[in-house]
């Protein structure tokens, strides 16, 4: 059977990674957050995983409004970083592991998550910001191989937070019964608070943040009980995007234990998060 | 310059709307696109198939209007990048405020009520 060893929980807000590529990581405006990532970085270089799931949404570069996929999975063997318009990042591309995105595909289908498949997909900021707050300096290569879980947040109705916390469930099932020993880390990424248009842009919301921080490890089933309209309310038109976090809680177990959390605003127009789990605690009888 | 909502929802009513200038914002993520847009603007909305509602908002960089006529803030980011402007400067659009007051008040924690 496949474990999952850990699950980190990031903002993927683009400045984020743009600041890493750019060395503005020492600047004033940036060092606090890129502090509050060190113990988080220190940890996960002691815990590398052999596959991980990166849960994420696109911002209109991998995929369009053609056809908007309330989950997909990729199953490729390799992801090119996406050109946003600008040039790509200077970050390796993504090698992916199409075996166990393959028996993920099957048992999540199975369970009735009726996943949009992709076999070639391009992966923005989203996805590859959280992999340097994950790992800052790659060199030619990302520690393991990894696989997008893409959600749809931008356009409405997105999945609601119970149905991203059930896939989470699911997923962690899914892991577990794979076929052979893998170690396994989960990042769901996304939010904190924040809404880029109308004219409450801008808005933060940091006693949300907190709740949102302190329960995802404790209380899941708290958040998962969150409408839509509360979200949008509550964390933002895009802060919405902090369902993603559930699945990733969803695939851990019951009890988990913080290595590491921290909390930063403003990251461009974004509250910034980042949280990191140990799975591997003993559990209630 | 129209007046906004506190929060646009992007639902699948606005996507409709919206769809044919959305596809004309993800077109400028090629250098390619984006010469051809700036030759000539009008002719590259007409080619895209934009309202005349999109078209003026679009030359005329009505941002507030590219949101109300169905614009995903993500696509319509493409156009402002293009332009070399910034998030905060649409932040800066969307609430009345400017760009400078924007970012500071998001410097000092972001927006409350909004």
């Amino acid at each position: 059977m496949a474990e999952v060893i850990w699950g980190l929980a990031t903002s993927h807000v683009p400045s984020i990674g743009a600041a890493m590529d750019r060395g503005k990581t020492e600047d004033p405006s940036w060092k606090a957050l890129f502090d509050g990532y060190a113990p988080a970085r220190e940890w996960l270089a002691e815990h590398t995983p052999d596959v991980a799931i990166v849960v994420y949404n696109d911002h209109a570069n991998g995929i369009d409004l053609d056809f908007v996929p309330t989950f997909g999975l990729g199953t490729a063997e390799r992801y090119e970083v996406a050109d946003e318009g600008f040039g790509r990042r200077p970050v390796p591309d993504v090698i992916g592991h199409p075996e166990l995105s393959l028996h993920l595909v099957k048992e999540l289908i199975d369970e009735g998550f009726d996943l949009t498949v992709f076999q070639e997909l391009d992966v923005d900021h989203g996805f590859t910001v959280p992999l340097s707050v994950w790992t800052p300096d790659p060199g030619e290569a990302w520690p393991c191989p990894v696989i997008p879980l893409l959600v749809n947040v931008i356009q409405y109705p997105q999945p609601t937070a119970a149905r991203c916390y059930a896939l989470g469930q699911a997923l962690g099932r899914a892991i577990r019964s794979f076929p052979g020993d893998l170690t396994v880390g989960v990042l769901g990424t996304g939010g904190m608070s924040h809404q880029l248009a109308g004219t409450r842009a801008g808005f933060i919301n940091p006693e949300f943040d907190h709740m949102w921080m302190d329960a995802i490890e404790k209380d899941p089933a708290k958040l998962a009980a969150l409408s839509r309209e509360e979200l949008i309310a509550q964390a933002g038109s895009e802060g919405i995007e902090l369902i993603m976090w559930l699945i990733m809680r969803g695939a851990m177990n019951e009890q988990i234990r913080k290595v590491h959390s921290d909390y930063f605003v403003p990251a461009s127009n974004t509250a910034a998060g980042i949280a990191l789990f140990d799975n591997r605690v003993s559990q209630p009888a | 310059m129209t007046e906004g909502t506190p929060t646009p929802i992007f639902d699948g009513e606005t996507s409709r709307r919206g769809f044919r200038m959305n596809k004309l914002f993800m077109s400028l993520r090629t250098e390619a696109n984006r010469e051809r847009f700036l030759a000539d603007e009008a002719a590259y909305c007409r080619e895209f198939g934009l309202t005349d509602d999109q078209e003026r908002a679009v030359l005329s960089r009505d941002w507030q209007a590219m949101i109300d006529l169905g614009g995903s803030i993500f696509y319509v980011y493409k156009l402002a990048m293009m332009d070399g402007r910034s998030m905060q400067y649409l932040g800066g659009v969307f609430t009345g405020m400017g760009e400078a007051d924007f970012l500071a008040a998001m410097k000092a924690g972001g927006r409350r009520d909004g």
